[in-house]
């Protein structure tokens, strides 16, 4: 760009927070719970808060009782308690009902959106002082003399697509704090910075991720069963691709449905959106939503590497709390509570210590890396197909976690296999997949749905860092996977004036999952923060 | 039912001397309410011949003029309150206008003269006092009750009423308004649409172009029809994106929401996010290649085929 | 010179609205709400008044529940110097709008009192040219340009036939259309200092206006959904069925 870096204000607080999720909203009211005087800022870049939030979510109320002892009083409006787990093996025809995996027990447990449950904290966060700034997200970490983290810079808003200026130019400003608390979730991009920087993983096993897709439903009367949490595996999915649905049956005959799918598939033809849609063909679930609508839909990237790919989580002036890190209990199939205990316990840290130093022992010494630890090696143990992976987890669950071993996790990018090597018919054929009719049509019918919303003319956040790869390499290799793992039909290939092939980023349909980050083969897509306030408004997901 | 006889006042939108034909959509409109008497109030300089115009609208009891140099342009803070002076000596329960920017600008103030509530837009009539509109840029329909006892003061969806038949022959009379007149507005001037082409966002008739059309140069034949039949242009996000057409051409969720009495669409495969755009258009008519295409699934008339061919075939045909 | 903006809390336009399956509204609970963005025009066209020089004092106005004082937090970091907030729970239907909107203008005598055309929840286009009519001021709605006089304005108006320039005495009432400027963007330390400024709240008694008569919303509904039609075969049959329609 010809401009020179402008003028930037600058503010100070005591503590800033990168994100109003779990993680982030929990650490900012500990700290003003345990010392109002503090001043704590948090930035989150949807245009309010929850309004990027999706989750199941069923979740474990511990940490929520501790920070807000009397919320069942003034509960959030979705908030359902758990009735009964069903646990489902799918094939194409036929479902069976399996014992429920122990740690899907979800006795005492409550059914809620995050969506709505985050909206719903926000204002009680206020309440305790927490000065929160939805719309603007954090672009950049800023960096001191020594290097140490000093805070975050917001983006430029007012930038055209080229990257120029418009009249209505503003430029970013930074946020200065002692102490940083990164709660970006999911491979948040400051995350992703700083990771690389302070090289936080370098002693662990690197992360890997699941992609989850998930619908809202209104249905016809009398089908839903408030309460029942449904899970199921298989169908549509094959032997060796880790993954499965949710179904969460709330109150006013509103249905929850969502399908996650492990990052680390090995055929680059598959498609996470149409798998979703197949899920919801199958004659055990078809006749839930047959004849209702489809109220909202959304996707997003999370994080399932556990113990062993947990980072490093301090350095210098900040810590990293949250999915940031990775705190997610993939056979619990939950992460709003350790998130939230995370963010608690670096409330507390430096709130005992005013500084980030200390957080790492801290946090891995406390009840979250115990639960992380007992499971760690659940998920690996399918990397070698669900059968194998079944087996492993009642052995786990039997000794609990005391295996002397640890079995490792790799790198999802590197599992996608290229077309020559991948035997067979794609996965629609390989599993019969069937003709479908329920809504949405399509991935940009479901994009509606999210109501996600881009400014067009901005510069497009998605940076592919080699263009030439997608074309020459990407197209003869893997057959451009982004245009079919996306969820949100961002990228296309289509043919340019001179008749060549040419990769096409409809940005404006993003729905901020990250899954083009970590999935693309070439680790050339960098997911970077567009103008505050884009993409998705999640109501009740 | 009122207690008083319902008595329909419409007021004429016209420009050079010519009604505006939103008058007769309007006329059309108040004969939903079926009332003893529908007059036409014209308001102009010298309004005779207007009058004349508005006294063949089939259905028109009486067409009035009110006379008055003032009324050479028509600015609302002027013509209000001779209007409101006309609704209360005539005894009107209702006075209509048509929802066009004259009407938009004038009706709500001649209702706060008359200390009514309005109805704006008005797509359905249920009753002399119930109505539906539209709200959330048509993304709902409200059916509104007015209150019996007072007059109710309304503005007519173009879209949704065809313009009443010529045929009538109304008697014409002139109406004397002794109000005073305030010189707060004045009338400058009038830049009227220099181009043929009309505003992609009010014109009656929208023909646009999607991804199907290939390219900026293909795009020519879509502006060529569209002038051909005095239409606004417009364009699906995958044509915006494609480069094909500027930012401005967009219609759908993100770009203008339209609501023409017909819109013809070339190569637009029609995405619920276009569908949010053009929910309102009065008759869509769809030509596409591909047969499944979704925009056939709302389409009032499709056409499967070349868009090339067909549209050189409706320039012959219409031009 | 003395500018009042009527700023209205509204659903956020790109919220994709859901109606109440009881039919009496639209769901507004925990749905995002914004400053209607006709009503962000007309701030961004007085605060451009206060920069150039042509305004001292800009004056947010809104009336609506609790909730609306964040829209009003809003206009105080686009730079408003004061904002009042009429407080009430009760819907407010235009020509009661127009009543506040007249005491509340009695008392603060604006030279210009700045309004969207319209907000995107109603779509009324009413209040603006209610106001003027019971304050008996000149009115000029679908402004897309305004250029200030001496004790007036000239304001171009976007009409269906082309564009209208009237001169209009001050005080009046400017109604705003989409062209007129492009809002800009809200700086965080603006945001943050607006959250420490004051709102003078009102209530209706304390202006002594009374509800205006209102209309009853029966139900709402959603629009009739668009149903497949006829497909034809050849451009004759297609004109054929424009002319039927009385379309060509």
């Amino acid at each position: 760009m010809s401009e020179q870096q402008p003028e930037r204000d600058v503010m100070e607080y005591d503590v800033v927070v990168v994100g109003a999720g779990p993680a982030g909203l929990a650490a900012a009211m500990r700290l003003k719970q345990k010392n109002a005087e503090l001043n704590v800022c948090v930035l989150e870049k949807a245009s309010e808060v929850g309004a990027h939030n999706l989750a199941g979510a069923v979740i474990e109320t511990g940490p929520l009782d501790t920070l807000l002892p009397d919320w069942r009083d003034n509960p959030p409006s979705i908030c359902i308690d758990a009735v009964a787990d069903e646990f489902w093996m799918l094939d194409k025809e036929r479902a069976r009902k399996l014992p429920t995996p122990p740690q899907q027990n979800n006795h005492g447990n409550v059914i809620i959106s995050i969506a709505n449950f985050m909206s719903w904290l926000a204002p009680q966060a206020e309440a305790l002082g927490v000065e929160i700034y939805p719309g603007f997200s954090a672009a950049d970490p800023v960096y001191d003399e020594t290097g140490a983290v000093k805070g975050v810079r917001t983006p430029d808003m007012g930038l055209d697509r080229a990257g120029q200026r418009k009249d209505s130019f503003t430029p970013g400003i930074e946020i200065h704090a002692p102490v940083t608390i990164f709660a970006e979730g999911c491979r948040g991009n400051c995350t992703k910075q700083l990771i690389k920087r302070f090289e936080l993983n370098k002693d662990c096993d690197p992360q890997t991720y699941g992609i989850g897709l998930k619908e809202l439903w209104k249905v016809p009367a009398g089908r839903v069963k408030p309460g029942l949490i449904q899970h199921t595996i298989g169908w549509p999915l094959d032997n060796a691709t880790y993954g499965g649905s949710f179904i969460y049956h709330l109150d006013h005959d509103r249905i929850a449905i969502g399908f996650v799918v492990g990052l680390d598939y090995a055929d680059p033809r598959f498609q996470p959106f149409e798998a979703f849609q197949q899920l919801k063909h199958h004659p055990k679930i078809k006749p839930l939503l047959e004849g209702g609508e489809i109220v909202s839909a959304g996707a997003r990237a999370l994080v399932e590497g556990g113990w062993q790919s947990l980072p490093r989580v301090e350095m210098p002036g900040a810590v990293i709390v949250g999915d940031g890190a990775g705190t997610l209990n993939v056979p619990k199939i939950k992460g709003i509570h350790t998130a939230m205990q995370s963010g608690m316990l670096a409330a507390e840290h430096v709130i005992a210590t005013g500084k980030a130093d200390g957080f790492d022992a801290r946090l891995r010494s406390s009840d979250v890396a115990k639960e992380l630890r007992k499971v760690r090696n659940i998920r690996p143990g399918f990397n070698k197909g669900k059968w194998a992976g079944l087996a492993n987890a009642v052995w786990e669950t039997a000794v609990a976690g005391a295996s002397p071993w640890t079995l490792h996790n790799h790198a999802d990018w590197r599992a996608t296999q290229r077309l020559d090597q991948v035997a067979g018919p794609p996965p629609d054929q390989a599993q019969d997949y069937r003709p479908r009719d329920l809504p949405p049509r399509d991935r940009l019918a479901s994009v509606y749905f999210a109501q996600t919303e881009h400014d067009e003319d901005q510069p497009v956040h998605l940076q592919i860092l080699e263009p030439d790869i997608c074309t020459s390499r990407c197209t003869a290799e893997y057959g451009n996977p982004c245009t079919r793992f996306c969820p949100a039909n961002v990228y296309e290939m289509v043919e340019n004036a001179s008749g060549e092939a040419e990769l096409k980023i409809n940005a404006a349909n993003c729905v901020h999952c990250k899954t083009c980050d970590i999935k693309d083969p070439y680790q050339i897509i960098n997911w970077v923060t567009p103008e505050g306030g884009a993409g998705p408004n999640y109501y009740n997901l | 039912m009122s207690p008083n006889p319902l008595n329909v006042l419409v007021i004429a939108d016209h420009l050079n001397n010519t009604l505006n034909a939103s008058t007769a959509r309007a006329v059309t409109c108040a004969q939903d309410l079926e009332a003893e008497a529908v007059d036409v109030l014209v308001l102009a300089a010298d309004g005779a011949a207007l009058a004349g115009e508005a006294a063949r609208i089939e259905g028109v009891s009486r067409a009035l003029h009110a006379d008055h140099e003032a009324n050479t342009h028509p600015v609302a803070a002027i013509l209000a309150p001779q209007i409101a002076a006309a609704v209360k000596a005539g005894g009107y329960s209702h006075v209509l206008g048509p929802n066009t920017t004259f009407g938009k600008d004038l009706m709500p103030r001649v209702a706060a003269l008359l200390d009514v509530a309005m109805v704006t837009d008005i797509m359905a009539v249920h009753g002399p006092h119930e109505f539906d509109r539209p709200i959330y840029a048509g993304n709902a329909v409200v059916t509104l009750k007015a209150s019996a006892d007072q007059v109710v003061v309304g503005s007519v969806r173009c879209a949704s009423y065809a313009e009443a038949a010529a045929g009538g022959e109304a008697p014409i009379e002139a109406l004397d308004l002794d109000v005073s007149l305030p010189t707060h507005t004045r009338f400058i001037d009038l830049e009227q649409h220099t181009s043929d082409r009309p505003d992609l966002q009010t014109a009656s008739t929208v023909v646009s172009g999607g991804r199907g059309v290939g390219s900026q140069e293909n795009f020519k034949v879509i502006y060529d029809f569209a002038d051909a039949i005095g239409a606004g242009v417009g364009a699906s996000r995958a044509a915006v994106d494609a480069g094909y057409v500027p930012n401005d051409m967009q219609v759908g969720q993100t770009g203008k929401i339209i609501s023409p009495d017909l819109y013809i669409c070339f190569g637009i495969s029609g995405a619920i996010q276009h569908l949010a755009g053009i929910k309102d258009a009065g008759t869509i008519v769809a030509i596409n290649k591909d047969a499944d295409a979704p925009i056939f699934e709302v389409a009032d008339i499709g056409l499967v085929g070349d868009l090339f061919e067909i549209i050189r075939d409706l320039e012959q045909k219409l031009a | 010179m003395k500018v009042l903006v009527s700023i209205k809390r509204a659903i956020d336009y790109n919220v994709r609205i859901q109606i109440k399956p009881d039919g009496s509204g639209v769901v507004t609970d925990g749905v995002k709400h914004s400053i209607n963005p006709f009503d962000e025009i007309a701030l961004e066209q007085a605060i451009r008044w206060k920069e150039s020089g042509d305004a001292e004092e800009v004056v947010a106005v809104t009336i609506g529940p609790e909730a609306a004082k964040e829209q009003l937090r809003s206009a105080l970091a686009f730079g408003c110097d004061r904002a009042i907030h009429v407080v009430t729970d009760a819907p407010v239907q235009p020509l009661t709008a127009a009543r506040l909107f007249k005491a509340i203008a009695e008392a603060e005598a604006p030279q210009i009192f700045l309004m969207g055309k319209q907000a995107i929840d109603d779509d009324a286009n009413q209040t603006g040219q209610m106001t003027a009519a019971l304050l008996d001021w000149a009115q000029a709605t679908f402004a897309s340009a305004v250029t200030l006089g001496n004790g007036s304005a000239r304001v171009t108006r976007e009409i269906d036939a082309g564009l209208e320039t009237l001169e209009v005495d001050l005080p009046a009432v400017i109604t705003v259309d989409l062209r007129l400027n492009e809002p800009r963007y809200l700086k965080l330390p603006d945001i943050m200092k607006a959250k420490k400024k004051t709102i003078d709240v009102r209530t209706l008694e304390e202006l002594n206006v009374t509800p205006a008569p209102a209309l009853e919303a029966v139900r709402t509904a959603p629009p009739p959904a668009r149903q497949a039609g006829t497909m034809v075969e050849s451009t004759d049959e297609l004109v054929a069925k424009l002319k039927e329609k009385g379309l060509l």
